[in-house]
């Protein structure tokens, strides 16, 4: 079991001691994500067109933000980790590059050549 | 600064025999089997891809043996596209994406920085564990009938009308991934968190930068590649619709899912391999890289850009035509991080000191063959161009030169450079370098008449040809065979070597580096006590100095108490 | 930012790699080291958005069709679950930072029942989809009440008999045209699910594993960092929910 009180051991070297998060910062993102997920599929039951899918991303972007911030720690931690953590959403972006095939196959040659 | 002591000066084989060192610490096969040593596991990989080595190439005999006549009978038809598959799977996934990462990288890059062993020593182990499952599933699946549908599996053919064991196939690769994966994952927790302390990002060595940005592509693009060949074991074994454009499917869609990971898959076998030349160029011109940042940038430039051309395989297939000008202009541009790295190596080796051993013979012809192949990659870079060329031999011969020509020849420099650290025993100098320069002539003569028979217009992955090819397929298979001898020379000296090869100080060469400081082999736990660098990387100032002056080499700071042997023909 | 005291700060003398030099260097390796790893699933699991956004640009009105045979509700409730879940999983590592073991396995355990409750609703939807034949394969049939019905169940490419006498068809037949591109979705779903189901369950082995190893009081999960990391993997497997629900059950207008 842990060693309670003042007893430090420095055998092991220098020891930072690990950053406690108060609890109303969880419940209060719990909360906020419980809003945002009702948002969605209150939104999601209105026709908005082109609008849906735009909010329905920012939403999901913003409860990811809050879930990776808070919840996984990135908001303390290292920043390394806080580089890693949006290092691979960017490069899904590239990937979905591939959409820009798809999106040009249906465009009309340029006129007068080129 | 720590350094092993020898007590006593004497030159004695015994002496060296008696020294533990991370191969004959534990004799038993647990101790192998379970080693957490990235020594070890080095050793274990180099086994394995070694045995999957030949049975690729075993299957380019077959191919080569096949194209000798313009009508072959040696093969039918589907057993042809069988060996071209199984060669390409093979090549690929269980030889040159392991290749110097999964051997050097774990054997040189936690020596390099100072480091006792990687961050993740465990998932170091399930890496090769999962290398080797992946390789016994595809072996399972050759000797169940192989595959033919080659090492791209284009669909629907992969994933609905082939009736061979694809599923299988799949499986292994998928495996293999995570270990690749793995080893990624390993690579660059070591080197942001265990370089040792003074060893600034700009005092690694030029290899350690080059297995950063391969860690890099690693995990960015093989878990794509691994889902995509997941969805087309689902089309195929459940029936579910994917890519079939019977109900609806994109084959192209698999096309870009694949090629997303493919293409800097070969970046994965290209970056190593550059690596190993920049330390091997700079030991042997006994000279700092010129430009050292660029090369290192230049590392991170091709791994990242690396990303953004996987359209140019698809110009032909379907993809639109605003597309194909997007992936051509930036497969132009990726040319300018690989070019300069070329031009680097050459400023190093202007007014160097130059020392021809094995691994600079095959280091300088790599950058030759480099050349070639990435130079006739921006012919089929250029829209019009690949019209003609995509899908002939101009295509083929293109990525063996630099897979073989590139990759390869980079993987023989690191073998024959860290031999003597990795064994503790020097392989015969002569016999190498005429090794090389039969692997150099080999290879040339087996892949330069391809170019021209693509121009002429021979497709890939045929087995009947026109009969005006016959004379360059012949020339090209007896290459070939000029080749297997390179391939099988080394492999017979080497293990020869680890019986009768003298015994190696620990710095053969008088290289710089952290890993030439300590022991050949070194100790299991590498270093003594970690090493405080204060110095920058390829300073061999004091080297030069030392060695026109006649003394025994070595950096002051790195003294052997035994000269170096050096070969003088 | 302030930080709440220690009560029972975690001094314990905790076991360091022999490739590390400190502690502190090894928690760090370790937390890039999970977030590298998360960025091999973020690719992972990208590519099937991708190939649902393609197949969702090119077949709006089957997606649309095919989404609303979809359990929203019950997508909803699991949505719930897994957040509640991630706030159940965050406690937990609170709690073991501040070395309160009850509190610990309180949390943990309520953490693994939400993950049970998730796989619990997923069988519900699926049996009940597998009902409606809309698992993907031979056993495939779109019903949809509608004009769309018709266009549905028309051959998406009519197939005439293979001509005969052309080489290399070799034991090419011709299959029976299906159906349109709602096949395509419930493959996509049934997949994307289907993952995320297998991760949730990896999630469940592997917490439960570290419950029980903190019960036991097992030396390795002395220190709070093995929960953490097991906490960042069962955040992610939240995330890739968060975006999975509303671009699948939610998202089917143009």
């Amino acid at each position: 079991m842990a060693a309670h009180g003042t007893t430090h051991t420095h055998e092991e070297g220098g020891h930072h001691e690990p950053h406690v998060v108060p609890v109303w910062y969880y419940v209060g993102v719990y909360i906020i994500l419980l809003v945002l997920l009702v948002l969605t599929v209150v939104v999601s039951r209105f026709d908005l067109g082109a609008l849906n899918i735009i909010v329905a991303l920012l939403v999901a972007v913003a409860k990811t933000s809050l879930v990776i911030l808070i919840f996984m720690g990135v908001k303390w931690a290292s920043r390394l980790a806080w580089i890693w953590s949006v290092f691979g959403f960017i490069w899904l972006l590239v990937l979905f590059g591939t959409l820009g095939d798809y999106i040009t196959r249906e465009w009309v040659h340029l006129p007068m050549g080129w | 600064m720590s350094s092993i002591s020898v007590p006593g000066a004497v030159p004695v084989p015994e002496s060296r025999k008696e020294r533990e060192n991370y191969l004959n610490i534990q004799h038993t096969v647990a101790s192998w089997l379970l080693t957490l040593d990235h020594k070890r596991i080095a050793i274990l990989y180099l086994l394995g891809i070694t045995f999957m080595f030949a049975i690729g190439g075993a299957a380019a005999a077959g191919i080569r043996i096949a194209l000798v006549r313009p009508h072959d009978t040696f093969f039918s038809n589907e057993v042809y596209n069988k060996l071209f598959s199984i060669h390409g799977i093979v090549m690929v996934f269980f030889f040159l994406v392991p290749s110097i990462p999964a051997v050097f990288g774990n054997f040189a890059l936690p020596l390099m920085i100072g480091a006792r062993d990687v961050a993740f020593p465990r998932l170091n182990l399930l890496s090769w564990y999962l290398y080797m499952t992946g390789s016994f599933l595809m072996l399972l699946a050759i000797i169940f009938g192989g595959v033919d549908t080659g090492w791209t599996f284009y669909t629907p053919y992969s994933s609905v009308y082939s009736d061979t064991n694809v599923s299988l196939v799949i499986f292994g690769v998928f495996i293999a991934g995570f270990s690749s994966i793995a080893t990624g994952v390993n690579f660059l927790v070591t080197i942001h968190k265990m370089r040792a302390p003074g060893m600034t990002w700009f005092r690694m060595p030029l290899f350690v930068w080059a297995m950063y940005a391969t860690s890099i592509i690693m995990i960015l693009g093989t878990p794509v590649v691994a889902i995509t060949l997941f969805l087309v074991a689902m089309e195929r074994i459940f029936g579910f619709c994917v890519f079939n454009p019977v109900c609806g499917g994109d084959p192209l869609l698999f096309e870009h899912l694949f090629w997303f990971y493919s293409h800097p898959a070969v970046y994965i076998m290209i970056l190593p391999s550059m690596g190993v030349v920049s330390e091997v160029i700079a030991c042997f011109s006994r000279k700092r890289i010129f430009g050292y940042e660029f090369v290192g940038f230049s590392s991170l430039a091709i791994a990242l850009l690396g990303f953004l051309v996987w359209g140019h395989h698809m110009f032909v297939t379907g993809e639109s035509m605003y597309s194909g000008m997007v992936f051509s202009l930036l497969s132009f541009l990726i040319a300018v991080p690989s070019a300069i790295k070329v031009f680097n190596w050459s400023a190093t080796l202007y007014k160097g000191n130059i020392w021809l051993s094995a691994p600079m013979i095959y280091a300088l012809g790599f950058i030759g063959l480099f050349t070639i192949g990435g130079l006739t990659g921006l012919y089929l870079a250029s829209l019009a161009v690949d019209v003609h060329l995509n899908m002939t031999y101009f295509v083929v011969a293109h990525f063996h030169y630099v897979m073989v020509g590139g990759a390869i020849f980079g993987f023989m420099a690191a073998l024959h450079f860290w031999w003597p650290k990795m064994t503790g025993r020097l392989y015969p100098e002569s016999w190498a370098k005429l090794a090389a320069l039969i692997m150099f002539i080999g290879f040339n003569l087996t892949f330069f008449p391809q170019f021209i028979l693509g121009y002429l217009g021979m497709p890939r992955r045929y087995h009947y040809y026109l009969p005006e090819y016959q004379a360059w397929n012949i020339l090209s298979s007896a290459g070939a065979s000029v080749l297997a001898v390179g391939y099988i020379i080394p492999f017979c000296y080497l293990l020869w070597s680890l019986f009768k090869g003298a015994p190696a100080g620990d710095n053969p060469w008088g290289a710089v580096g952290l890993e030439w400081t300590i022991s050949s082999p070194p100790p299991s736990h590498n270093y003594d006590e970690v090493p405080i660098v204060t110095w920058e990387a390829y300073d061999y100032e004091p080297v030069i100095q030392a060695e026109l002056a006649g003394a025994a080499v070595g950096h002051p700071l790195m003294t052997t108490e035994e000269p170096y042997i050096k070969e003088t023909e | 930012m302030s930080t709440v005291e220690l009560e029972h700060p975690t001094f314990a003398p905790q076991h360091v790699g022999h490739q590390f030099e400190e502690l502190d260097q090894q928690n760090d390796a370790y937390i890039v080291g999970i977030w590298i790893f998360l960025v091999t699933e973020i690719m992972f699991f990208g590519a099937l958005f991708l190939a649902l956004t393609i197949y969702r640009y090119n077949y709006a009105t089957a997606f649309e069709e095919a989404h609303n045979a979809l359990n929203w509700k019950l997508g909803m409730l699991n949505t719930f679950i897994l957040l509640t879940s991630s706030f159940f999983m965050a406690m937990a590592v609170r709690a073991k930072t501040l070395d309160h073991r009850s509190e610990t396995k309180m949390w943990l355990g309520l953490t693994l029942l939400c993950a049970f409750g998730f796989l619990t609703v997923k069988y519900f939807e699926y049996s009940a989809e597998i009902r409606e034949h809309h698992f993907p394969g031979p056993t495939f049939r779109w019903e949809a009440p509608s004009r769309a019905n018709v266009e549905a169940n028309t051959p998406l490419i009519q197939m005439s008999e293979a001509p005969k006498g052309i080489a290399g068809l070799g034991n090419y037949t011709p299959q029976p045209i299906e159906h349109h591109a709602h096949q395509l979705f419930f493959s996509l779903y049934f997949i994307m699910t289907g993952l995320h189901g297998l991760h949730v369950l990896v999630g469940i082995l592997v917490l439960g594993c570290l419950w029980v190893l903190i019960a036991v009081k097992h030396p390795a999960v002395e220190d709070y960092i093995p929960l953490e990391i097991g906490g960042i993997y069962w955040h992610f497997v939240d995330i890739v929910w968060i975006f999975l629900y509303p671009l699948v059950y939610l998202i089917g207008r143009q």
